[in-house]
């Protein structure tokens, strides 16, 4: 630390080392078009996608672009509620603020039909017994705690149907379409 | 979408910064906290209230700090009519620029008169402290005109 | 190199710029970008493959969102990888980074971009925390608080006079006349609401080439004979208010001297501001051409600056101006100043 000189009337005084300054920042956040029309229809118990128009991928839940490529997404489509696993995690940690039974899984979930996965809870299944290829189909709140939330959707349990082959299971919007081409 | 009324929803963010001061910023808080004020002199032999750590100029390291008087002059001054949520004051106000004696630049504060026609550049003004000190530049109340100083 | 005037060795130009702005949008910033971005791209028929480099400027606190740059980039599409830069700023640093990137001679085309969508939060809470944190953002003064202090500082020292700021909130639109400009109360003594910004939501895109691709791209490129930025010292209470050296300085560096200025797009978001850097600059405080848009009148911080470029290259490729400025700035009071000149012909 830098010696500086002080005049004598600070001499044997307790020296300030820190200060206090919080900054609290209020929002008023807006969804946005398309996270709007899908929060909408998530309140009548419908799940929605959109769909690519540079190659037909379907994206979920929508974010208003296809972000792969920068393009504007503007065709919903409604999807199925059954799905796989296209892979997971068992947690033996709390989330601070939230009540789940350790362990719980957290599981990247494709939907019929989808090119992405989005993150969301499996229970209703041992986590000795999840795996990726796993079908699964949405556990939804009571219809009268439905809102424009993503919590509507409890968890995602297993449908008992045979699993979906491992090969095919996860990602494959990203490999759809263009080549693969070097940036310029 | 347009038949739709916009969805929204509340956001707060909350940052709790305690911030370290270094050695100048924390003598500065430090003296606050003992009501009285320091600047830091340049090699010039002007002093900067409030201090910097370095000159704004020359980046220079700045160590030799020195009191300074808790009256002086309104430099330049709005009015705050609607002082905003996280102010420290709740009533309309003066911000003003004020060059306080036996230093060479002015420090931002509140002058706590009732009406902008209380006020002109060149008013002298002294420091209100607030009765509990900590370390803080809320330690000064705000600064008041000087009875009978008026020109 | 410092002390010279710095020439661009490879010649770029502005060739396509979108731009929208509105008082509150519904649209998320990707949904806002997305329309703006593929406007240029279409302008020029080159596909995100085709760009060599692209460089944004926007600002967490705006957001409300840590990193939230890295979402916005959905609007552009980064598949396959594309070499890419961020800078917490106006658009207008983001476009100096880049034109620094083509003088390296590592591209040949570029796309910039840059937005704020300071609707869903508090504006002036975010300017307040740009301040010193120990001595004056705990005070929260807003803005137009801290524009006033050095409105009065020019007004009483007699360096400008309230006439010409009336003149120049009609010249900027803010009203019709002198007597609608008297008649109203002060907004931040000695500022009123004229003197004062209205702030929008918006975003600019804009696409940058070399020498050589830009003629095939546009029809009359808008070239970058000259640009700089500079800097005065964070603590207001240190700057003398009546001047501001780092926009002096910028305009000499940029060559805003070297010819007759048609068109001068300037970031000021309030009239005191905008005659400061006329004077500050050598411009006429009432010049020939109008400009063509004013940040008083919608001001989007991070984009407002390269907005002034993107009227400026309008203005090239308008015939309106041979040789156009564009100013931006940044910081509390005009702290940081970029000046750059475009002209409609490359030497």
């Amino acid at each position: 630390m830098t010696e500086i000189s002080v005049p004598s009337s600070l001499d044997g005084v307790e020296p300030v080392q820190s200060v206090r300054t919080p900054i609290r920042m209020e929002y008023t956040f807006t969804p946005g078009v398309a996270a709007q029309t899908y929060l909408r229809e998530f309140a009548n118990k419908k799940i929605l996608g959109v769909v690519s128009p540079v190659d037909g991928a379907v994206l979920v839940p929508p974010r208003g672009a296809d972000s792969r490529h920068g393009a504007l997404c503007d065709e919903f489509i409604e999807m199925p509620h059954t799905g796989h696993i296209g892979s997971f995690c068992v947690t033996n940690v709390p989330i601070p603020g939230r009540e789940l039974d350790l362990p719980y899984i957290s599981a990247w979930i494709f939907l019929d039909g989808a090119d992405i996965g989005f993150l969301n809870l499996v229970a209703e299944c041992p986590p000795e017994e999840c795996r990726i290829g796993m079908r699964v189909e949405a556990v939804w709140k009571p219809d009268e705690e439905i809102g424009m939330t993503a919590e509507n959707i409890l968890y995602w349990k297993p449908t008992g149907e045979p699993d979906i082959p491992f090969e095919a299971a996860g990602v494959r919007g990203w490999h759809v379409g263009k080549e693969d081409q070097t940036n310029a | 979408m347009e038949s739709h009324e916009r969805l929204s929803a509340p956001l707060v963010l909350e940052y709790p910064f305690t911030r370290t001061t270094g050695p100048v910023i924390g003598a500065f808080l430090t003296g606050l906290r003992e009501k009285i004020v320091l600047g830091i002199k340049r090699k010039d032999g002007s002093v900067l209230v409030p201090p910097t750590e370095y000159d704004p100029e020359t980046s220079e390291g700045l160590t030799d700090m020195v009191e300074v008087d808790q009256t002086g002059e309104v430099i330049t001054w709005t009015w705050v009519q609607e002082p905003r949520d996280q102010s420290p004051w709740d009533s309309p106000h003066a911000l003003a620029m004020i060059k306080l004696d036996g230093a060479d630049t002015p420090l931002l504060h509140a002058v706590l008169v009732d009406n902008p026609e209380s006020l002109k550049t060149g008013t002298r003004v002294r420091i209100k402290w607030r009765e509990k000190t900590e370390g803080h530049i809320k330690d000064i109340e705000g600064f008041l005109p000087m009875e009978g100083d008026d020109d | 190199m410092w002390g010279k005037k710095i020439k661009p060795m490879r010649k770029v130009a502005v060739v396509a710029a979108a731009s929208r702005q509105e008082e509150k949008m519904l649209d998320n910033e990707v949904e806002m970008m997305v329309p703006l971005i593929t406007e240029v791209r279409t302008k020029t028929g080159l596909d995100q493959t085709d760009i060599g480099f692209t460089c944004s400027g926007s600002s967490d606190f705006l957001a409300g969102q840590a990193f939230s740059f890295v979402m916005t980039l959905d609007a552009v599409g980064p598949v396959p990888p594309i070499a890419e830069s961020h800078v917490e700023m106006d658009g207008a640093w983001a476009f100096y980074e880049t034109w620094v990137k083509f003088q390296m001679g590592v591209i040949d085309t570029a796309l910039v971009y840059s937005y704020g969508k300071p609707s869903p939060g508090s504006l002036q809470d975010v300017l307040s925390t740009q301040l010193d944190p120990y001595y004056i953002a705990p005070l929260w003064p807003d803005a137009h608080a801290v524009a006033g202090l050095q409105a009065r500082t020019l007004l009483e020292q007699g360096i400008i006079t309230v006439d010409q700021l009336a003149d120049c909130a009609v010249r900027a639109g803010t009203v019709e006349s002198r007597e609608e400009y008297f008649s109203q109360p002060m907004l931040s003594d000695p500022l009123r609401k004229a003197d004062c910004p209205t702030y929008a939501d918006g975003g600019v895109a804009m696409i940058l080439a070399v020498e050589g691709k830009a003629e095939e791209l546009c029809e009359k490129p808008a070239w970058i004979t000259g640009i700089d930025h500079r800097i005065d010292a964070h603590h207001f209470g240190v700057r003398d208010l009546t001047a501001v050296p780092s926009a002096r300085l910028a305009a000499e560096k940029a060559g805003v001297h070297d010819g007759p200025i048609d068109i001068a797009e300037l970031h000021a978001a309030y009239t005191t501001q905008d005659l400061l850097l006329r004077k500050e600059i050598g411009l006429p405080e009432t010049p020939n051409h109008s400009q063509r848009s004013y940040s008083i009148k919608a001001d989007t911080l991070m984009a407002s600056g390269l907005l002034r470029i993107a009227e400026a290259a309008r203005g090239i490729w308008d015939v309106q101006a041979n040789r156009a400025l564009a100013h931006a700035t940044a910081g509390p009071l005009l702290q940081q100043n970029l000046v750059c000149v475009l002209s409609g012909e490359s030497n």
